[in-house]
């Protein structure tokens, strides 16, 4: 998996800023990603053509009334193909973090606050999987269990738990010795509720933050399976597979690999930015320590 | 031990495994504390107090070694279960910290914390708790406290926070506050209110509290007893008008003289005790006070002096060579 940067670094952004500007490039992506998400949510009930239906007089056909983004190489409509993958690259690119963020979270935090045994076994075995290679483990997978969306997700998901844990573990650990700890501990909370309520809102936002750019690597990563023909099973449609697919076709229809390749650049671009975006505005410690 | 003692700290010795060796950190401590007295724990940074305090509550880091007992409310707290040492603090203990900000939870409003910790303890529905928090912040003397509930603590100033802090230390209505350095962090005209705040609630309620400080000045009047740690042990306790008036430790001597006098001439070179305290992994065969002490002697190298009742039990000093003379109430 593609090394993930961590920036947890805080801005200083003044406080006129919040809440009022937060510059047309965040609403554009905004936009963006209601956009994706209403198309592949109401992707069975809007007017599209069928995305499996092959017309073979009407290959790599140019846009058209009838094919808005024009057909592929087996005469499927492209726009229809485009937004039924959005459906998969979503559902997985979304599915998969919160595999990573939920186990990866909760494992993170114990280790990071009960510290000892406990800790040094789950550093371990994290160091284990990210020492596997996230390829190959991918392969065995998709071999022994068949190529489906669940198995892709799943299989995701599990090489995100490092990442996640290691976040938020490093989190806990410098949050776990500070006084407010100690203090709800001398008026007798129990460890659930100090891991809970004292610091799993301080951990919560990291790990959001995070979770947000986890998306947009998953979906890319996503993409690069189902190029590779490991992820979802034809002839559903995802991104990548597209772009896989018009990779044939790249000199006389370039378009059929470069629309997914950019809905996808869009998608990411867009996550990243709604991500750094709020880190910015919603963190309560700025402008604090 | 007076049976009739809230808190009575028995032989109590903290041992910290380091790189560098086994780290003594509280030697042998015996303390005690009625209910509603106040108790003063005076010393230089990493002279113990706080490591004495954490021994108290039982929330020493997980490495150190405790030896000794803890008697509070009847109840051995070394020996005590997680589940009722949980209890037990719950009812009877809180403490508040020096840096107000850092001891209070960073990402969560005021109310937030506030209201959670009354649901906690006293069982109340939100309404009731949310009125309560209301109460208890105007107790602690802070302006417009229903606006404050939605503010976070960084909003705050550092005196707020402190008062904040004490809140919630006191929303479990404890018998015990430890209050460690409450006033360390926050300027000189904030100090005064802060420890006047922390007498008046501990009178109104009959708590007991134990202020630890490296400030002489602070414990002078707002303490019931004052005992004086240096190097992990405690060399001199007693009653607080009988220590100012008549010290018999020349550490304690040397603490008060630290303290910066309002009267001196400007300019005036503060007088600071001079050297460190020992390496506390290379404990010293004698008094640990010798090597920075004007009286030292050569039995002072080779022997440790006892903790010893000079003329009242009450007063007790580890010294060969105390001071006679009466030093006078410089604060």
């Amino acid at each position: 998996m593609a090394t993930l940067e961590l920036p947890i670094q805080e801005e200083a952004v003044s406080p006129v800023r919040k809440g009022r500007r937060l510059g047309r490039l965040f609403w554009a992506a905004v936009g963006w990603m209601i956009l994706v998400f209403a198309v592949a949510i109401l992707a069975p009930v809007l007017p599209l053509p069928s995305p499996t239906d092959m017309d073979m007089l009407e290959r790599r056909a140019t846009f058209s009334a009838l094919h808005w983004l024009g057909t592929d190489g087996l005469g499927r409509d492209e726009l229809a193909r485009l937004a039924y993958g959005a459906r998969v690259s979503l559902l997985v690119g979304l599915c998969a973090p919160i595999i990573g963020v939920t186990i990866g979270g909760a494992l993170g935090m114990l280790a990071g606050y009960f510290r000892g045994r406990f800790e040094a076994l789950a550093v371990g075995s994290m160091d284990v999987l990210l020492a596997f290679p996230p390829l190959i483990f991918a392969l065995a997978v998709v071999a022994f269990l068949g190529q489906s969306i669940l198995n892709l997700t799943c299989v995701l998901g599990v090489l995100s738990i490092p990442a996640f844990m290691r976040v938020a573990r490093a989190a806990t650990l410098t949050l776990a010795r500070r006084e407010f700890v100690i203090a709800a501990q001398a008026l007798g909370a129990s460890h659930a509720r100090i891991l809970l309520r004292e610091l799993l809102p301080n951990v919560a936002l990291p790990l959001l933050a995070f979770f947000l750019l986890g998306v947009a690597v998953i979906i890319l990563v996503e993409g690069a399976l189902s190029f590779l023909g490991l992820g979802v099973p034809p002839p559903t449609s995802s991104w990548g597979s597209m772009i896989g697919e018009g990779r044939e076709s790249l000199d006389v229809a370039p378009r059929l690999a470069f629309i997914p390749a950019i809905a996808m650049f869009l998608t990411v671009l867009s996550f990243n930015l709604i991500g750094d975006t709020l880190r910015a505005i919603t963190d309560p410690r700025q402008g604090a320590l | 031990m007076n049976a009739s003692k809230l808190l009575s700290v028995e032989d109590v010795a903290v041992d910290l495994p380091t790189a560098r060796g086994n780290l003594r950190a509280v030697d042998r401590v015996d303390l005690a504390l009625g209910a509603g007295r106040t108790l003063g724990i005076v010393g230089e940074s990493g002279c113990g107090k706080t490591m004495l305090s954490r021994a108290i509550l039982q929330l020493l880091p997980k490495k150190a070694k405790l030896s000794g007992r803890v008697m509070f409310d009847g109840q051995d707290l070394v020996r005590c279960s997680p589940e009722s040492l949980r209890k037990l603090r719950a009812r009877s203990l809180a403490v508040v910290f020096q840096d107000p900000m850092t001891s209070l939870n960073p990402v969560l409003t005021i109310g937030t914390q506030l209201i959670e910790t009354l649901q906690e303890h006293l069982e109340l529905d939100g309404a009731t708790a949310g009125r309560r928090a209301v109460e208890l912040l105007a107790a602690v003397g802070i302006p417009a406290p229903e606006q404050r509930l939605t503010q976070y603590p960084h909003q705050l100033s550092g005196g707020m926070r402190q008062r904040v802090a004490i809140a919630i230390a006191l929303s479990c209505e404890p018998k015990l506050l430890i209050a460690d350095e409450p006033t360390t962090a926050l300027d000189v005209t904030i100090q005064a209110q802060i420890l006047d705040l922390l007498a008046r609630e501990q009178r109104r309620r009959h708590m007991a509290m134990i202020i630890i400080t490296h400030d002489l000045g602070v414990v002078a009047g707002r303490t019931d007893e004052v005992a004086v740690m240096y190097a992990g042990r405690v060399v001199e306790r007693a009653p607080t008008p009988v220590l100012f008036k008549n010290m018999h430790m020349p550490y304690t001597e040397a603490l008060l003289a630290a303290i910066p006098k309002l009267d001196a001439a400007p300019h005036t070179a503060l007088p600071a005790i001079s050297g460190r305290p020992p390496d506390p992994t290379r404990p010293l065969k004698g008094c640990s006070f010798w090597p920075r002490c004007r009286y030292a002697d050569g039995r002072c190298e080779s022997e440790k002096p006892r903790l010893e009742g000079a003329e009242t039990a009450a007063h007790q000093f580890a010294c060969f060579h105390p001071i006679k003379l009466a030093a006078g109430v410089g604060v």
